[in-house]
């Protein structure tokens, strides 16, 4: 019980005694430091920590993906043994798949939806905490396996038969399941908690169809999240079971059916490859407007094809599946499903382009990301609809020509779009403007790379070179282009890393010229994130919004004059909440979240190694959970206050109304 | 902590995640992420239910059609009666297990009386109908725990073939949710002794319920399809 020497922040007059914790921790004080980071419930931090999380695993597969394309670079090459390059392959998909693109998705979700729906903080901050920290650990222990017996190597999808003990008798595959099964529990209680933040706590007026398009596509994410992770739980469950406790749901010698697996499997893939690019649909029709100087054509056709492209996605799974027998009836039907969940995605390419067409187009760094995902989204969707052809997708299956289509998608495609909404909203979540000339280079080198890499694979791939393999021989015709593409590759590696290289850049400027505010809305934009100051301040909004319309702040800022011409009345400064934040009370950090999901990997590896590691494992998350119970998720002598903001313009004892002093 | 006086209006449960703020949708955000959690359990479920059938049914077909792989994993009886058969449903105390069954469904009757006990003040029913709920609860598992083992000693094992793997997960998957229910019955139960089980807290009952009732019609199910359908 700690002793509390300061006066409680409570609302003046207002008699409440407050149950101390049992818990064996005190609450956490600090507003600052790595502890502040490690205790934080704020859904800023949230997010900035699943973006910095996704980044350090980028780099592991990325390392991963440039081992590939130097074994390939030359026929006959033996840089890296079989066995190593299926353990890189392997790795490098179900990490970028698992820890980078789903992160940064879960980044986005974090930092932005609860600001663009007017909300102080996400409807479960402890749980949102958790969700982090389980996902990361998770991350940590898949990656443990490098140094614990090898990585996996039955590929991303990792089939059965293949995929048991008698194929793979190393521990890799354990590790993917125990540690993606780690993850997965992050995925699930983050879903819930974004979904309940998205339909329960709108600011005032904030219907459904006023929402800004990312925030629907938030939560068209974790509605297929919330459904998707459990089909995988039961498949990775069921292959535990059968690995290390002998189970024989795929032991194909007891009769087992090995499609049963890529059942699950493609049940929770094909909804994936959706929850990885929606996010980044829901960024470019943020930024698309902005920079178009024009609202985003057709809101209502945005937001129901992304619903559509949600619902239609559980009905195409067994295109992944054509050449594994399924008989003609089920591959026609998957067949004509996979046409048809091109519609709705066609229609976002339109809209986006009619959003584009006679708009005041500025074109910085965020821009021209937005415009590279339409590109290479767009070729990477013509190669789609070529493998929902049965016929033809039985000639491709396999080989490099599928390796190009998912890259253009998902890199040139969900990737692109990400790198585009960090420079969108850097100044929102670190208080400056990246330099957009070192922004526009990082971008054609980007592009140059990118295209230089994975274009070459479409041809590979028609001409007939498999993938998985580790090598090819010289006769075979394949040297010219993989050469090209493991060039392009490396060009590629450096244009990602230029990221890294102007986030210092222009921190090093904006030191240099004495830390200017980029101001509340740098850009001009339209939703109501930018009504706030610049970093968000940890309280969000001083005062709830209230929500009139769609993109509610330009409507604050540009009004029709008796002519009928849009003016503009305000700029975005001047009708900007001033960040203060006296009284506004926040959900206090905890100790709670990172020890549970401490615990979950510990049982993980007892699973994996001895059953005994199990017990310290289960009384940590015990421990956890009792400690958790017993804290109140509300402590009103934490320290979790936002005592204003010295942002330009704030005078500290504004008029504006009397801050809520709700509990979120 | 039982002796700090919290006055009614400021009890805990306003202060819990998610309350006090009016919420969009009008459903208190505990209660609407419950719904969703259960909302993914029945896509776990379905997933676990479609794996047995998958698997029982490959089974079953081995077994017909004479594989020797297969036949030595259980007692020669055994198989020749679900080859004859071509089910697995003779190996079933059907009776039994419908007792369970019932035992089970009624649990979701006491419940709901737990429940309106709770949001009416009636502390002395509260405790009953909590009690009576956690007790029916254990005597199913207990039938589980009993039923298991007497299936192990008949020869079906978690590590024998696909149906002992397939079944033994199935309901063991349901009988751990069965478990965690009735943990959080007894931890509602602690509650109520402590006096802390007031009616504002009347939503943490009817949420636990809520789980209670799930497990219930998961397992109406899977009665259903392992142990009635042929």
């Amino acid at each position: 019980m700690a002793i509390i020497d300061k006066p409680l922040a409570l609302p003046a007059g207002e008699p409440r005694r407050a149950a101390r914790p049992l818990g064996v921790f005190t609450r956490p004080k600090e507003q600052t430091g790595i502890s502040a980071w490690l205790t934080t419930v704020d859904h800023k931090k949230i997010g900035i920590m699943y973006g910095a999380a996704a980044l350090f695993f980028l780099l592991i597969g990325g390392v991963a993906a440039l081992l590939i394309r130097v074994q390939l670079a030359t026929p006959n090459n033996t840089f890296l043994s079989g066995d190593a390059y299926n353990r890189m392959y392997t790795m490098h998909g179900t990490v970028m798949v698992f820890l980078v693109v789903m992160p940064i998705g879960a980044a986005f979700a974090n930092f932005l939806m609860p600001l663009q729906v007017g909300a102080r903080d996400v409807a479960f901050p402890r749980i949102n905490a958790f969700s982090f920290w389980v996902f990361f650990f998770g991350g940590l222990m898949l990656n443990t396996s490098w140094f614990l017996g090898g990585g996996a190597d039955g590929g991303w999808f990792n089939y059965a038969p293949n995929n048991g003990v008698a194929f793979s008798p190393s521990h890799g595959i354990d590790f993917w399941n125990a540690g993606l099964l780690v993850a997965g529990i992050g995925s699930l209680t983050g879903s819930i908690n974004l979904i309940t933040t998205v339909l329960n706590m709108r600011a005032p007026g904030m219907t459904l169809m006023k929402m800004p398009v990312f925030t629907w596509m938030t939560l068209v994410t974790q509605f297929l999240l919330l459904f998707a992770i459990p089909v995988i739980t039961v498949a990775q469950l069921l292959l535990t079971f059968d690995r290390r406790f002998g189970a024989n749901f795929f032991n194909v010698q007891q009769g087992a059916d090995p499609l049963l697996w890529q059942h699950l499997f493609w049940v929770f893939g094909h909804p994936e490859v959706y929850l990885m690019i929606l996010p980044a649909f829901g960024i470019v029709s943020e930024i698309i407007p902005t920079f178009a100087r024009k609202p985003i054509f057709g809101y209502p056709f945005m937001v129901f094809s992304g619903i559509a492209i949600g619902f239609m996605g559980w009905g195409v799974w067994a295109h992944h599946m054509f050449v594994s027998g399924l008989g003609p009836l089920s591959v026609t039907a998957f067949s004509v499903a996979t046409m048809f969940i091109a519609v709705p995605t066609g229609v976002k390419i339109l809209n986006w382009m009619a959003t584009l067409w006679g708009g005041k187009l500025i074109l910085n760094t965020a821009m021209l990301f937005s415009i590279g995902l339409i590109t290479q989204f767009t070729i990477g969707g013509l190669s789609g609809v070529s493998h929902a052809l049965a016929p033809s997708d039985t000639q491709q299956t396999d080989t490099y020509y599928i390796v190009a289509h998912f890259h253009y998608v998902l890199f040139g495609g969900a990737f692109f779009g990400f790198v585009g909404g960090v420079y969108h909203w850097f100044p929102k979540a670190f208080g400056y403007i990246l330099n957009d000339t070192f922004g526009k280079v990082q971008f054609w080198t980007m592009v140059v790379g990118f295209n230089l890499t994975f274009g070459p694979m479409h041809i590979l791939g028609l001409q007939g070179m498999p993938r998985r393999m580790q090598t090819y021989d010289d006769a075979m015709g394949f040297n010219f282009w993989n050469l090209a593409a493991t060039i392009g590759a490396f060009i590629l590696g450096v244009g990602v890393l230029m990221l890294l290289a102007n986030v210092a850049y222009s921190y090093s400027k904006w030191k240099a010229a004495g830390r200017p505010n980029p101001g509340p809305d740098p850009w001009d934009a339209r939703t109501i994130e930018w009504s706030i100051p610049s970093p968000a301040p940890s309280h969000n909004f001083d005062v709830d919004p209230v929500v009139t319309s769609l993109d509610d702040f330009w409507h604050r800022k540009y009004q029709e004059d008796e002519n009928g011409v849009v003016r503009r009345v305000h700029t975005g400064a001047e009708i900007a909440q001033p960040g203060n934040g006296e009284g506004v009370h926040l959900p206090a950090p905890s100790y709670w979240p990172i020890v549970l999901a401490f615990g979950i990997p510990i049982i993980g590896y007892g699973i994996i190694f001895s059953l005994w590691l199990c017990i310290p494992g289960a009384l940590i998350v015990i421990g956890a959970l009792f400690g958790w119970a017993l804290e109140p998720a509300d402590d009103l002598d934490a320290p979790g206050h936002d005592h204003g903001h010295d942002s330009p313009g704030h005078d500290g004892s504004g008029d504006h109304a009397e801050p809520e002093l709700e509990t979120v | 902590m039982t002796d700090v006086a919290i006055p009614v209006e400021h009890a805990p449960a306003e202060h819990h995640e998610g309350g006090g703020h009016a919420s969009s949708l009008g459903l208190s955000n505990t209660k609407l992420a419950f719904w969703l959690f259960l909302g993914s359990e029945c896509l776990l479920f379905g997933a676990l239910i479609s794996s047995y059938l998958l698997s029982v049914g490959n089974f079953v077909g081995q077994v017909v059609a004479g594989n020797p792989r297969v036949l030595a994993t259980m007692p020669e009886e055994i198989m020749a009666e679900i080859a004859e058969k071509g089910s697995v449903n003779e190996f079933f105390d059907i009776p039994f297990t419908s007792a369970s069954s019932f035992i089970l469904l009624m649990s979701s009757l006491t419940m709901v009386l737990a429940h309106k006990a709770v949001s009416e003040g009636n502390y002395r029913g509260s405790k009953i109908w909590l009690s009576a709920t956690a007790l029916l609860g254990a005597t199913f598992i207990s039938g589980q725990v009993y039923e298991f083992t007497v299936f192990y000693r008949e020869g079906l094992h978690f590590d024998g073939n696909l149906f002992g793997s397939a079944f033994y997960t199935l309901t063991g998957f349901h009988g751990a949710h069965v478990t965690i229910g009735i943990l959080m019955l007894v931890a509602l139960l602690i509650m109520s002794f402590k006096g802390k089980l007031q009616a504002d807290r009347a939503e943490t009952v009817e949420i636990v319920g809520l789980y209670w009732h799930f497990v219930d019609v998961v397992w109406v199910l899977i009665f259903t399809v392992v142990y009635l359908i042929p």
